[in-house]
């Protein structure tokens, strides 16, 4: 018989985290696909702490995935504003347009 | 297979392809749209793993909030596709290859016998809700933090608007610097004419 484990879980969260890895590798350029990846990646981290509650017993992983929540949120809603920002003086989001401050 | 496994592998395939996707997509717009589909996956796996609260949480937080802040920015920005775009055939390779790399790696110490933990015996007992046993834990012993979550919220409210405001500059208002430094002269005039007679 057949049966979901805790490893079922912790490698999908595993495949998530290297899909955003490699997603970060490849849109380097773009600053605002670079904050989806982030996004993907705190969501991996996420379902890691929701299998190892369930398997394990304890509720305090689902408390922690709250409180990720919580920062996630904030997290994007200030990128998202120095995005603003920063498109609005330089009329680019161009990684490569941002290094004024480089000696 | 049982349903539950059933539910499990499909749910997966969707939020893999949906992240994959998310990375590969030309349009950030559909992008972000199908990051909203891997939240949502992801809400159905939650559930699965009997975190109703979190499953909700994630589509209420996320999918309503996050990224509808997301689909708003990407769409008020008039961005060069292409120009963002470059780069990406050259970095594929190598990131590609350190992508199965990282799940090779991570499949064989995640996969080994010591992680084949069965279910454990339910978290909260029959007849009491996941929502409610939370909620209890949270203001019992995680009141500081859920404070502090509080506080960082707030931080983010204030320096998103902070960031992007722009002053005053449509309404009517006095510039104080100017009205100290205003003289008589600038506010009087007084014309010479000669007087009109009948």
């Amino acid at each position: 018989m057949f049966t979901l484990t805790l490893s079922h879980f912790l490698i999908l969260g595993a495949i998530l985290f290297a899909i955003s890895v490699v997603g970060i590798f490849l849109n380097r350029k773009n600053l605002l696909v670079l904050l989806m990846t982030i996004e993907l990646m705190l969501l991996a981290v996420n379902m890691n702490f929701v299998a190892f509650s369930h398997f394990l017993g304890d509720l305090s992983g689902q408390i922690f995935v709250f409180f990720i929540l919580t920062v996630a949120a904030a997290e994007s809603a200030i990128g998202l504003a120095i995005l603003i920002v920063l498109f609005r003086n330089l009329k680019s989001i161009h990684v490569d347009d941002l290094g004024s401050l480089k000696g | 297979m049982d349903i539950q496994t059933f539910v499990f592998f499909f749910l997966s395939a969707i939020l893999i392809f949906a992240s994959m996707r998310v990375i590969t997509a030309r349009n950030p717009v559909h992008a972000a749209l199908h990051l909203i589909l891997a939240f949502f996956t992801c809400g159905g796996i939650w559930a699965l793993l009997q975190a109703e609260f979190l499953a909700i949480a994630i589509i209420l937080v996320y999918v309503g909030a996050v990224m509808v802040l997301f689909l708003f920015v990407v769409m008020m920005l008039d961005i060069n596709i292409d120009r963002l775009r470059e780069g990406f055939w050259n970095y594929l390779p190598l990131g590609a290859m350190l992508g199965i790399l990282m799940v090779m790696e991570m499949g064989l110490v995640l996969g080994s016998k010591y992680f084949q933990v069965p279910a454990a015996d339910a978290l909260v007992p029959a007849g009491v809700s996941n929502t409610k046993s939370i909620g209890t834990l949270m203001f019992t012993d995680f009141v500081y933090p859920f404070e502090l979550a509080s506080l960082i919220l707030l931080v983010g409210m204030i320096a998103a608007i902070v960031l992007t405001y722009r002053g005053p500059k449509k309404s009517k208002y006095t510039n104080p610097n100017q009205q100290v430094f205003v003289k008589a002269k600038d506010r009087i005039r007084v014309l010479q004419m000669p007087v009109e007679k009948d």
